[in-house]
């Protein structure tokens, strides 16, 4: 699998690598609210993602999908909670780097960090904070004939839009909670759905499971076991699959397939930066979340330690007191005061509060 | 130590000399077998170690446990012969086990 490709358009910075206090590798949740958190302290922040916009996982991967566990949000979406956190941290001005990745970082002689990106950017910055999640992903390609000519037009990986299914002959193919739960979404506004899965066995909750298997009583979806064999289709767009089922290979009609057959979440160059690891996860303490390197820090589902739970919730939490930390770093004589947003007059002028 | 031989989809073939108690993946790995790729090292958390356990092997070699029937969902053209060979230990019954690689991992 081969990590996402840049977007291009980045210019090799001619005039020496961009200064700032803070480099944030990853713009999911925690990356996001990280800004907001080294904003209140006065650190600037320049942010850098494999993806093409904001959001990690929650708008690339269930961009509409619910979250249900987010404080004080009863429900939100995946790309709800990125533009709200859009919004938060917009008085804080970070920088975006979009389509990128970060491939080399070393230690200056003056301690700072001096990074190097896969498009030829970089920085210099006091403090990193990574916030990669599960590192540089790609959703797995079905190694079908062709399938790349087909991918954006006929075969996705995520569905930004439903809208953009309505109507359509629609293939879901996998046996895990995305292929059940975009059957259960997608099922109302499709003009057909069928699911395809290798045995009649699914790794779902129960309860998308039962939900499943009555449409497919009401005959509103049609379940087959099998695998896929082959695409047909005509300048990009997808016409028919070949289904290999039990009783032999059938072509059904097409308009639109997503595939699920997971992710290959990779570590990708950070494993390369000198920090220690554990099983593909970097170890932090529960003070600062800082690495077993002085001045790298990581938090949201990257780091572990003991009790840790991979929830945004407690990315957030670790972003805060990291932020901490990290302007020990940059301004070692300020003296640091606690203050609330809500009384203090210094962090609302930050906050812009009128 | 056990004989056990690869044959790859164009019909070439390896036999490697595995020792007991190593994973059959592992024992691949080691003599550089094409096609297995073990991208997370034997956990059973991918499915790049798919491999056909011949006719005649099956019985030995034992069906997939539930997770690794799990994993298999990610594997691609899996038949009732399909095993992530991670999951199939090294023993002297196994001496002479033939093993088809797949055309593709992924």
């Amino acid at each position: 699998m081969t990590a996402v490709e840049s977007a291009g358009g980045a210019v090799p910075n001619e005039l020496g690598p961009i200064e700032t206090d803070v480099v944030i590798v990853g713009a999911g949740p925690c990356g996001l609210f990280a800004v907001f958190e080294l904003g209140l302290l006065d650190l600037k922040c320049h942010v850098v993602d494999i993806l093409g916009k904001p959001g990690g996982q929650c708008s690339e991967l269930y961009p509409e999908k619910p979250i249900y566990d987010v404080p004080a949000l009863p429900i939100v979406t995946g790309q709800e909670l990125t533009d709200r956190l859009l919004e938060q941290i917009k008085p804080f001005n970070p920088v975006f780097h979009f389509g990128e990745r970060i491939d080399g970082l070393a230690r200056e002689p003056d301690g700072r960090f001096l990074m190097t990106t896969d498009a030829g950017k970089s920085f210099l910055a006091k403090v990193v904070v990574i916030a990669a999640g599960g590192g540089s992903f790609t959703p797995k390609r079905p190694p079908l004939d062709g399938i790349e000519a087909y991918e954006g037009g006929s075969v996705f990986y995520s569905v930004r839009r439903m809208d953009d299914l309505r109507g359509k002959d629609v293939l879901i193919v996998g046996g895990g909670d995305s292929a059940l739960d975009w059957t259960l979404n997608l099922q109302p506004l499709a003009k057909s759905l069928t699911l395809l899965h290798r045995r009649d066995d699914f790794r779902g909750a129960p309860h998308s499971v039962n939900e499943m298997r009555r449409l497919v009583g009401d005959g509103k979806v049609r379940l087959m076991i099998g695998q896929m064999t082959g695409l047909d289709g005509d300048a990009g767009v997808l016409k028919t699959v070949t289904v290999k089922t039990a009783s032999g290979e059938e072509k059904i009609s097409v308009d639109a397939m997503l595939p699920f057959f997971g992710l290959t979440m990779k570590l990708g160059p950070i494993a390369d930066w000198g920090i220690n690891l554990h099983e593909n996860l970097i170890p932090v303490d529960t003070e600062k979340f800082e690495t077993s390197e002085t001045g790298i820090f990581a938090i949201g589902d990257i780091n572990t330690y003991p009790g840790k739970l991979k929830l945004i919730l407690s990315g957030f939490h670790e972003a805060a007191l990291m932020a901490q930390a990290a302007q020990k770093i940059v301004y070692p004589d300020k003296k640091v005061v606690f203050q609330y947003t809500t009384s203090s007059s210094s962090l609302q002028k930050k906050l812009g509060v009128k | 130590m056990v004989k056990i031989t690869f044959i790859q989809p164009d019909g070439t073939t390896q036999t490697v000399s595995a020792e007991e108690g190593l994973t059959v993946m592992e024992a691949a790995k080691m003599a550089d077998v094409p096609g297995i790729d073990a991208e997370c090292g034997g956990a059973c958390a991918c499915a790049t170690c798919h491999v056909y356990v011949d006719a005649g092997w099956r019985e030995k070699t034992g069906a997939p446990s539930d997770m690794e029937e799990d994993m298999l969902d990610f594997a691609f053209d899996v038949r009732e012969e399909s095993r992530l060979c991670c999951q199939i230990k090294v023993t002297t019954a196994l001496d002479g086990l033939v093993l088809r690689v797949p055309a593709k991992q992924f």
